[in-house]
This record gives structure tokens, C-alpha cells and sequence, in this order.
């Protein structure tokens, strides 16, 4: 796997790039959000959700959030994971 | 039946208006995977456009998703798509009845059990694609409607599009013939200059004074322009309730034949009425004036 | 104690004065007589011309802890609060009032002057930008009362906020300090919220970079009650006094709100002779006058009057004989600057003709409908345009909740969702304006109607507009954005919100 980015800085998008760790490392998850107030644990919780449906258990998960809804955050994260999976994906 | 009056089209990459595509009021719209999305980003907006199908409010419209072409991976998409439930697939570039079997077999392959048959929309804007209409609209049961692209059609043929389209006439009869043919749905081209609402709607009005039963939209505002022009009227639902009326009347008689406005009602004219009928009962439409 | 929308406010608020909490839209009655500034006389030959602020400062005298006042036409553009604000810091005056009908960011200065201790209050109707963001934070130990329109005016006018100076930036006057707002390069059109301030402070100061000669002509103020002339360069940036046109929105779902709120309107049966209107001047507001003009061409009707804050598509209506006057408090665009200067039908009235609640009737009292916006909305129908989703003020009532009060049918429009954001709440982060007041939110995903208004929302049902319980338009938004938790905020009062009779709606807290 390779460092892989999905989504865009628009509103109500999220730009999220998913950083692959050494195995044993975990799930890091960073979020800046314009509803980090409001959102953020839905965000954190989404993300983790996705993680776990994947089977990805060590990576690094960096997302700049515009207002996404979850269906959304969930779309961008799987591109970025198909992306890292796919050798060289965009970063 | 399915109305489509207005079909509009809704950019697969864009989280924003995807979530908001279903507020318009469009009879249908067509989650784009094709020209309104870069090639760098079509596996991004596959994901968007499964999630929004399954996740977002689209009301009452139609959900129509326009793949790419079987030769750009329109494979992946419909693989992709089908379990989310859109309604109708749109294949543009159609070109052969070879196709669309090629890809109803796909869609059958990708499909849940019991799931409802998603339908295919042909989206004509080649000349070979022109020329085949008809047996393209009767490639496959699931073929429900034609639908003309004439910016692509009018680059193919070497042509100057136009607001007055007089270049692609023809092409709009025969799409209206091959669709009428076969008994399905016909929709016009898109009238791309979105900010001209004038324009759009003499161009709404033409399309379906040629037989067009709804037309492509670009653009949000389009919407309600291209229902004033594609609804029944006031006077047509009239004319229809009088031509059913006088029909009855006429087998009541044990006669064959009657007329109203001094025409003869043969089987197309009362087709036709029945249509209208039919239309104005699903659009909510009042009784008209007689 | 909870006052009459369920507020909790505090029994006494330092640095406020007695707390009246609000009782209802029209349940507060005046009980106070006006005060007038003392009587002043000038002999023939003196003149009131004077070089530069300082000396204006050094004759009133300024002294520590006094309240100067000035308008906010300048919008954006605005030179003349950031001067005289500089000036006192110069000559080392303290604790200064403030009241300045609207801070933009352009008065980002006075963040440093809060810092030094030469402003220590400020009373106004709408703040955004480093101000705003300051005073959030926490930047002044006296909250900033926060007043509409309507609401200023009659404070002024009725003793409640007490202007020692009223610096008026004019841009135009004649050396006797006749001032009006249409010529000179930083012409704004209307002086309306300047009005009070004039008849009322202490001493008036007029400011300006463009002297006609004796006798001004137009004359929106008069020579009779300013104190001195002050000739500065520039007053402001004509470039962000008014826009060249005020564009409407291209964005689809504002379009597709301004819309519907058309048909409400239409279906309210409001398309008649005579109809008047007042809208906001950006977003879904100033669309809807877009789509009524239609409206109205195609049912063949003249209105009455449009009123508030005029732009160039209202003139168009009045120019088209869509209207047949334009009551104008304030331009925001040069068609409205040349409007006012030339069409008799368009007229230039005070702060307190339109929106005072304290007088023998303002023009909101005549509207038929209004327009407003909202950052947030609760299920009783209060609206919030104070502070932003995150606490943060952003805004004031401007004249929303007179406005609000006045009109026969008021609609609020606003997307259910903003990015991720719901607009309805069940109660609102601050209220501006009361519910009793609001009657219909139109939203791109359906259409509210207050309890209140039972014929309105059957009229609407009738004309098949999709109507809906505010709290289903609310499940609908938590259903799309997941509920959203809510803000932490601090306990320190940063801003007292007062209605338009001078009672406490509720208190802007600090953020954390």
C-alpha cells in the first residue's frame, strides 16, 4: 500500500488522505473540520467504522473536512483506500 | 408509464450537488460518471454516485446513471452501480443493438435477486448510433427511451450546432420515428446555454411539437421551463376528455366512427388522447377546459 | 429569570444597567419622555469650518468616558470611524463608547484600541470581522449591546443611549454643515441611520472630503444642528461603500428557495395592486425580488412601495412602474445612489420613520411581506442572526426583527442544511428576533408555517406547495447530517441582545 488522497476542499466535501503504517500501529485518525464542534466525533466515528469494514487495521488517516455527510466521508475514504491499494496512487 | 419530462443531469464527482440533487423537482435525474467527470477521478465518482443512491433523497425523480462507455470501463461501473438500485442505466455513444445485449446481460449479471430490472436509456449522438436508432430501441426489453446528444452528434457529422438547430432536424425525427416505432420514451438534447431561459424554453416548446416526450437538462433552473413546456395544457386535456368522451359515446351507439373539431378520430388521434389523459393523471393535473 | 421566550438571562448583567427582559413583540410600552440636547446659537460671521479632527476633539472638548456615535453608510468602505478612533488615541482618551450603527471589517483598528483601554464599550446593531471576533473572545470587560435598527433609533431618541458626539461622515456639505449623502466620491445614497444621531447627540461633527458651495442642495441633514465642519481627504473607498451592481445569486438550491418563496407569496394571495415588500440584499433574500418582478408582470400589478435597503433591481422595478415608490433607509449599490438623486418617487427617510417601534408608526408597520435570512431558527420560529454555528458573532438584527414585527407575512428563507449544518434547532444558539413574529421558513426541502398562522398554511396546502411541520423539516436535516452536538461556551457576558423596545431578548456568551 501507498500514501493515497481522495476528495476535494469544496463544501460539503472532504479531502482525506490515508497514510499506510507498519503493522501493530493502529488507527491514527487527524481531523480538521469547519463543524469539528458539532461533527467531530461522528467524523472520528465514521472513519473508524470504514477502517474496520475494510479490514485495515494500521493506518494513518489524515482528513480536512468541508461539511461532508457520512455517505460522503465514507465514499472519499474508500477511493483513498482503492488508491493506495492500486500501487502509487495519487497523493 | 414513466414520465420524463425533464431529465437533469447532476455532476458524479460532486458530494454537494449530489445531496442536493433530488430539491429540483426533476421527473428524473442522471447521476453523471461520463463527460462530467475527469478521467482521474471516475473511480471516485463511482463510489460517490453507489453511496448517494443508496443514502440520498431524490423525492420523487427517476434515478438514472450515465456510465461510460463499454470501452472505458463502463464495465466497472455497472458492477459498481447495479446493486445500488439506480432505476435506469444511461449508455451514451450507443452505436449497435450488440451493445445494448452486451449490456443488459451485464446488468442482469449484476443484479440482486428480486431486485427490479434496471432499465436502459440509449443516448444517440453518433451518426452510426443515428442510423441504428431503431434497432437499438428494440435491442432488449429493458430499452425504454431514447435520448439524443447533439453536441457530440453535430461534431461527429463535421456540422455547426446552433440555438435554432436546423443542422439536426433530421436527427431529431428520426430518433422521434425509431422511438415511436418501437413504443418507447424519446428525450431531447440538452440546450446548453444555461443562462438563456427564453432560449430554452422556445427550444422546449419545438421539441415536443416534434414528437420529443421530455428533454436533457444542464442546468437546475432548466427544470421548471422544460415542465411548463412539456406538460399538457389546459386546452389538450380538454380536447382529450372530449375525444373520450366521444368515443364512448360512438361504441355506446354501436357506432365505429365519430369525430370531434371536425376531424376523424382514428386510432392514432385517440392514442393520443389516451396519452395525454394518462399524463395529466400522474402530473396531478386538473380537468381541462372544454 | 426567563423572560417571554424562554431565555434564560441574567437578573442583573454588569456594566448594563436594569435588565427588562422581553415580554412579547408589542407588550412593552413607552413611559419616558424625550430629551433633547441643550439649546446652542451661533452669531452671523462665525464659522463652524475647522481643520482636522483634532481640533474638533480639542473644542467639544472629548473627554474620558464620553459616547461617540456614527452611522455606518460607509459600509466597507468606511475611513472616518478608524480616524477619529486614531485621534483619541493620540490625544490619550480613555474608556470611549462606541455606538456605531454597524461594524465591518474594515474598523478591524479598534481591536487595538479594546487592547489600550481608549474603547471600552460599543453599542451597535451588526458586527462582523476582527471586531466581532474580538468581542467573542472576550476582548471587552462591558458587554456590547446589540440593538436593531428600529431599536437604535429609539434609544436615541428616547435617552436610553445618550451620544455626547455624533461624528457624520457626510459626503457632501457646505461650510454651514447642510450634508447630504448623494454627492462627492464616497456618495452612499440615503443617510437614514445618521438621522437620530443629528437631533439628538450633544454635539454633531460632520466629516467630510467634499465641500459644496452655500447652500447645499439636496439637504438630507440640516445646518441647524451641527456643531462643526471637518474637511478630511478621504472619508471612505467608494469601492467598498456600495457595489458597482448587486449581482443575484446563480447558486441552483438558492434559486430553487427564492423560488418557493415566490409561490408563497403568491399563494398567500399577496400579487395585487398595492402590494409592498422589503428583502435582504444578497442570497435567496434578493432573489425573491426576482422572481415576484415576474410575478407581478404576469398578473399585470402594480405595488405600492418596496422599503429598506435599496439596491438596483428594486430601482428597475420602480423605473419599470412595478412599484410606485422606494422608501429607502440605506443604498447598496450605485443604481440606488442614482435613483435617489434624481426620481422624486424615491424617497430618503430616517432610521426611526422605518423601523422605530417608539413612534406614531414606522414604514415596517406597512409592509405587506418581508424577506429575512437566518443562521439558525428554532421549532418556536425564533430566528438567530447574531452568532454563527460556532458561537461566534457574525452578525445583528439590523432591522430583522423590526422588520419582522411590522410586516403582514414574514418569511424566513434559508437552506435546510449549509454544508453539513442544520438550520433547525430546538432552540436557537441566541435569539434576535421572537418567534411570534416569524411566519413562514421556506427551505429548499420544504416549507414551515407558524402554528400561529392556521389560514396562511391552509392557503399555502391549497396552492400544493409542500408544507410540513417545522419539526418534520428538522428530522429531515438530522436524518441527512446526524444531529449535531452542541457548543460549549463560557459564562462571561460578551453582548446583551436587546429588542426593538429596549427589553432583553438574550445574552451573547463568550466562546470558549
Amino acid at each position: 500500500m501507498k500514501t493515497a488522497q481522495a476528495g476535494t476542499l469544496e463544501s460539503s466535501d472532504i479531502l482525506i488522505t490515508v497514510v499506510p503504517q507498519e503493522a501493530g500501529s493502529g488507527i491514527r485518525i487527524e481531523i480538521d473540520s469547519i463543524v469539528s464542534l458539532q461533527y467531530g466525533e461522528a467524523i472520528q466515528a465514521v472513519i473508524a467504522d470504514t477502517l474496520a469494514e475494510a479490514g485495515v487495521a494500521d493506518m494513518l488517516v489524515k482528513a480536512m473536512d468541508r461539511g461532508a455527510l457520512d455517505c460522503t466521508i465514507k465514499a472519499r475514504l474508500m477511493t483513498a483506500l482503492d488508491r493506495a491499494r492500486a500501487n502509487g496512487g495519487n497523493v | 408509464m414513466t414520465i420524463r419530462r425533464s431529465m437533469l443531469f447532476i455532476p458524479g464527482n460532486n458530494p454537494g450537488m449530489l445531496q442536493n440533487g433530488g430539491v429540483f423537482g426533476a421527473d428524473s435525474v442522471i447521476l453523471d460518471l461520463e463527460d462530467a467527470v475527469a478521467p482521474t477521478e471516475k473511480d471516485a465518482a463511482r463510489r460517490l454516485v453507489s453511496m448517494a443512491l443508496i443514502h440520498a433523497d431524490f423525492g420523487k425523480s427517476e434515478k438514472v446513471v450515465r456510465i461510460n462507455p463499454l470501452d472505458c470501463n463502463g464495465s466497472v461501473d455497472i458492477a459498481a452501480i447495479v446493486p445500488c438500485r439506480p432505476d435506469a442505466i444511461l449508455l451514451p455513444k450507443a452505436q449497435t443493438a450488440a451493445e445494448i445485449r452486451d449490456v443488459a446481460a451485464q446488468i442482469a449479471a449484476a443484479e440482486a435477486e428480486g431486485q427490479e430490472p434496471v432499465k436502459i436509456i440509449a443516448l444517440i449522438e453518433t451518426p452510426r448510433g443515428l442510423a441504428n436508432a431503431l434497432e437499438i430501441a428494440e435491442a432488449h426489453p429493458r430499452v425504454v427511451g431514447l435520448a439524443l446528444g447533439a453536441e457530440d452528434y453535430t461534431a461527429g457529422l463535421g456540422a455547426t450546432r446552433s440555438k435554432e438547430g436546423g443542422e439536426i432536424l433530421t436527427a431529431r425525427m428520426l430518433l422521434v420515428n425509431a422511438a415511436s416505432a418501437a413504443g418507447i420514451d424519446v428525450i431531447d438534447t440538452p440546450f446548453t446555454d444555461a443562462a438563456d431561459d427564453e432560449g430554452v424554453a422556445e427550444d422546449s416548446v419545438l421539441a415536443r411539437k416534434l414528437g420529443f416526450k421530455g428533454k436533457l437538462a444542464i442546468n437546475p433552473r432548466q427544470v421548471d421551463v422544460i415542465h411548463e413546456a412539456f406538460s399538457p395544457s389546459s386546452k389538450e386535456i380538454g380536447w382529450a376528455e372530449r375525444v373520450i368522451e366521444a368515443l364512448a359515446q360512438a361504441e355506446a351507439q354501436g357506432s365505429g366512427v365519430c369525430s370531434v373539431d371536425g376531424k376523424m378520430v382514428d386510432a392514432p388521434i385517440a392514442n393520443r388522447a389516451r396519452r395525454t389523459l394518462e399524463v395529466a393523471k400522474i402530473l396531478g393535473l386538473k380537468m381541462g377546459d372544454k | 429569570m426567563i423572560n417571554a421566550i424562554g431565555r434564560e438571562i441574567p437578573d442583573a448583567i454588569d456594566n448594563y444597567g436594569a435588565v427588562k427582559p422581553f415580554d412579547g413583540a408589542f407588550s412593552t410600552l413607552p413611559d419616558m419622555q424625550r430629551k433633547a440636547p441643550a439649546v446652542k446659537t451661533i452669531r452671523p460671521g462665525q464659522s463652524k469650518l475647522i481643520n482636522g479632527l483634532e481640533e474638533a476633539f480639542l473644542r467639544i472638548p472629548v473627554k474620558d468616558g464620553m459616547t461617540l456615535s456614527f452611522h455606518h453608510h460607509l459600509r466597507n468602505g468606511d475611513a472616518v470611524v478608524n480616524e477619529v478612533l486614531a485621534t483619541a488615541a493620540k490625544l490619550g482618551i480613555k474608556n470611549l463608547k462606541v455606538a456605531l450603527s454597524s461594524v465591518f471589517p474594515i474598523h478591524a483598528p479598534m481591536v487595538e484600541h479594546f487592547k489600550s483601554g481608549v474603547v471600552t464599550g460599543l453599542d451597535t446593531n451588526y458586527m462582523s470581522g476582527p471586531v466581532a471576533d474580538a468581542v467573542s473572545r472576550g476582548a471587552l470587560a462591558q458587554p456590547v449591546i446589540l440593538r436593531s435598527h428600529g431599536g437604535r433609533a429609539r434609544a436615541v431618541e428616547c435617552g436610553q443611549l445618550k451620544v455626547d458626539v455624533a461624528f457624520i461622515a457626510a459626503p457632501a456639505a457646505d461650510k454651514c454643515g447642510n450634508l447630504n449623502g448623494v454627492s462627492g466620491p464616497a456618495a452612499c445614497g440615503s443617510l437614514g441611520y445618521a438621522f437620530p444621531d443629528a437631533e439628538y447627540a450633544e454635539h454633531v461633527v460632520a466629516v467630510t472630503d467634499h465641500l459644496e458651495p452655500y447652500p447645499l442642495s439636496p439637504i438630507s441633514i440640516e445646518q441647524t444642528r451641527v456643531d462643526y465642519v471637518v474637511k478630511i481627504d478621504k472619508i471612505g473607498d467608494p469601492k467598498g461603500i456600495v457595489s458597482g451592481t448587486t449581482r443575484i445569486t446563480k447558486d441552483p438550491v438558492q434559486l430553487k428557495i427564492a423560488d418557493m418563496a415566490a409561490k408563497v407569496i403568491k399563494a398567500a394571495g399577496l400579487i395585487r395592486e398595492g402590494f409592498s415588500f422589503q428583502t435582504g440584499a444578497g442570497g435567496a433574500s434578493l432573489a425573491v425580488a426576482h422572481y415576484v418582478r415576474q410575478m407581478m408582470k404576469s398578473a399585470d400589478v402594480t405595488g405600492s412601495f418596496v422599503l429598506g435597503g435599496i439596491t438596483g433591481h428594486l430601482v428597475s422595478m420602480l423605473e419599470e412602474g412595478l412599484f410606485k415608490k422606494i422608501i429607502d433607509v440605506q443604498g447598496f449599490d450605485l443604481d440606488a445612489v442614482r435613483s435617489i438623486t434624481s426620481n422624486p418617487d424615491h424617497l430618503e427617510v430616517s432610521a426611526s420613520f422605518y423601523a422605530n417601534p417608539y413612534n406614531l408608526g414606522c414604514a415596517v408597520n406597512q409592509l405587506d411581506c418581508v424577506i429575512l435570512g437566518a443562521t439558525e431558527i428554532d421549532t418556536d420560529f425564533n430566528v438567530n442572526v447574531v452568532t454563527g454555528s460556532n458561537g461566534v458573532i457574525m452578525g445583528g438584527s439590523g432591522g430583522h426583527c423590526d422588520a419582522a414585527a411590522g410586516a403582514g407575512i414574514t418569511i424566513v428563507v434559508a437552506n435546510l442544511l449549509r454544508a453539513r449544518l442544520p438550520i433547525i434547532m430546538d432552540r436557537v444558539l441566541t435569539a434576535t428576533t421572537p418567534g411570534e413574529t416569524i411566519d413562514v421558513l421556506v427551505t429548499e426541502r420544504g416549507i414551515a408555517v407558524n402554528p400561529r398562522r392556521a389560514e396562511l398554511r391552509a392557503q399555502l396546502e391549497a396552492a400544493g406547495l409542500p408544507v410540513m411541520d417545522i419539526t418534520e423539516l428538522k428530522a429531515i436535516a438530522e436524518k441527512m447530517a446526524g444531529v449535531p452536538k452542541s457548543i460549549p461556551l463560557g459564562d462571561k457576558v460578551v453582548a446583551v441582545v436587546e429588542y426593538r423596545d429596549g427589553t432583553v431578548l438574550d445574552v451573547v456568551r463568550q466562546v470558549m
